[in-house]
């Protein structure tokens, strides 16, 4: 949304678009990654992406939602990604409009942030739980995950777009 | 009424109340969870609704596997089938053996009138996936409830005890490895019989023995198997081997430290032993089942018991 370059007006987004991206993040995070410290979190990026672009739409709830079956699903203490996803979500949105106005870089950087401020608050709850520090590989993730941002945002706009008239096109 | 907000201006609680709702809720629950297991049904539930998630998710490897299996070269084949007829030579030997010294055994017990020591039932199972959590040592196993799998069991592969059944799913289950921090096993050296508690190492992949004397008589390459004193692993398992002691005149314990017999992390295939031998109840208090698992040794129980004395 920056002033100086061209906006295309989006297609309104439809709720299965939002439910298709949520499940193919959860059916990616549930692939055997070998070492899942240094494997992005697909969930995180993909409530990021739809708590920037549609704060009206996917919130906390949501965000809390994913976390429990996150959670339920990776055998891990409960409510350690209910509680990253709820602060990611609320970050996101308190920051969506901040967000929006950078090109997809520096987006990138806001979204590392956000990522890496989850994995914090997991952290926190597991440390608390008496679990032993994983290594410092554990920022490897969210930054991997920040680094696919502009991808994961041009992939999911795609059902937005409408196509071009070829009047525009000149 | 009048000064109330149109319909479109409604958003419902400002967004940090949420959070601070969500953030509450999410501590609770990790609480509930953490302390008391309070939280397992809805943990079972939920992961049966992940469950098609998981299984879409491992699909396309275990087709890949398949598949390269079924290309798998002749010759390769016939090399792997001449070292599993040796192996199973040997384990044949292996098994007349025990046979006969299980029979001997069970004389000489009913000779000197201790209990018959029933068989260890075991169920074959396949591992899913890892464990999905960098702050544990976890494994999934393809067997749950519904195949009979009890929390508590023992899994262990072909060369010793892999770890212990945390969790059971109704069509998978949890297995803590050894190596997990939590994780204590009780166990005894072979050579001299010393008994001992093995304390997972965490993220060394590594077991260690805590609380033993600094001139405790133990050396390295030692190997360790289980005791079976605390009626849940059968007794006799390998364990681990000594690999390192740091005697310290500065302190009051040896730092022990043991390579797990098992490959504790790769293997495909596992045995979920169940060791349904009733117990006796303990002299003094017959107490249930489920109080004397709890009674596992801890860290923390040591010290309450230290600081009452």
């Amino acid at each position: 949304m920056a002033p100086d370059k061209p906006q295309h007006i989006l297609l309104p987004v439809r709720a299965s678009t939002i439910a298709a991206s949520f499940a193919a993040a959860l059916l990616l995070n549930f692939l055997p990654w070998n070492d899942l410290r240094l494997a992005p979190d697909f969930v995180a990026l993909v409530l990021t992406f739809w708590c920037v672009r549609q704060p009206r739409l996917v919130g906390l709830g949501i965000g809390f939602a994913l976390g429990l079956l996150t959670d339920a699903g990776n055998g891990v203490l409960m409510g350690q990604h209910a509680l990253a996803y709820s602060l990611l979500a609320f970050l996101a949105i308190w920051l969506s409009r901040r967000i929006l106005w950078f090109g997809a870089a520096q987006q990138a950087l806001h979204v590392a942030l956000l990522l890496v401020a989850a994995q914090g608050a997991a952290l926190a709850v597991r440390l608390a739980a008496g679990a032993e520090f994983p290594g410092w590989p554990l920022l490897v993730g969210p930054l991997a995950g920040a680094a696919l941002w502009p991808l994961v945002s041009w992939l999911l706009l795609l059902p937005q777009r409408r196509a071009l008239e070829p009047e525009q096109m000149v | 009424m009048e000064q109330a907000p149109p319909p479109f201006f409604k958003r419902g609680p400002a967004p940090v109340v949420r959070l601070f709702f969500f953030a509450s809720l999410s501590l609770a629950l990790a609480v509930l969870d953490a302390r008391f297991r309070y939280a397992d049904g809805l943990r079972s539930a939920l992961a049966l609704a992940a469950y098609p998630l998981q299984k879409i998710a491992t699909a396309p490897i275990a087709l890949a596997e398949r598949v390269g299996g079924y290309f798998g070269r002749q010759s390769q084949l016939r090399e792997e089938n001449s070292e599993l007829r040796a192996t199973a030579l040997a384990y044949a030997q292996d098994a007349q053996r025990f046979e006969a010294a299980a029979a001997e055994l069970t004389q000489l017990r009913r000779l000197i009138g201790a209990a018959e020591r029933l068989p260890v039932r075991s169920l074959p199972a396949e591992v899913l996936y890892a464990g999905r959590d960098p702050y544990s040592h976890k494994l999934f196993l393809d067997r749950g409830a519904a195949h009979g799998v009890r929390p508590g069991s023992p899994v262990a592969d072909e060369t010793g005890v892999v770890g212990q059944v945390t969790r059971v799913h109704p069509l998978l289950s949890e297995v803590t490895l050894l190596t997990d921090k939590d994780q204590a096993i009780p166990v005894q050296v072979v050579r001299n019989g010393l008994r001992a508690v093995a304390f997972g190492g965490g993220a060394t992949g590594t077991l260690e023995l805590r609380f033993m004397a600094a001139n405790v008589e133990i050396q390295n390459g030692d190997r360790l198997v289980t005791s079976g004193i605390d009626g849940t692993y059968p007794p006799g398992l390998p364990v681990a081997t000594v690999v390192r002691i740091e005697r310290d005149a500065a302190r009051t314990f040896a730092r022990i430290v043991g390579e797990p017999a098992a490959v504790v992390d790769r293997g495909r295939y596992l045995l979920v032993l169940s060791n349904e031998a009733a117990a006796p109840p303990y002299p003094g208090e017959a107490r249930t089942g489920r109080e004397r698992r709890a009674d596992k040794p801890r860290r923390g129980h040591a010290r309450d018991a230290d600081g009452a004395r």
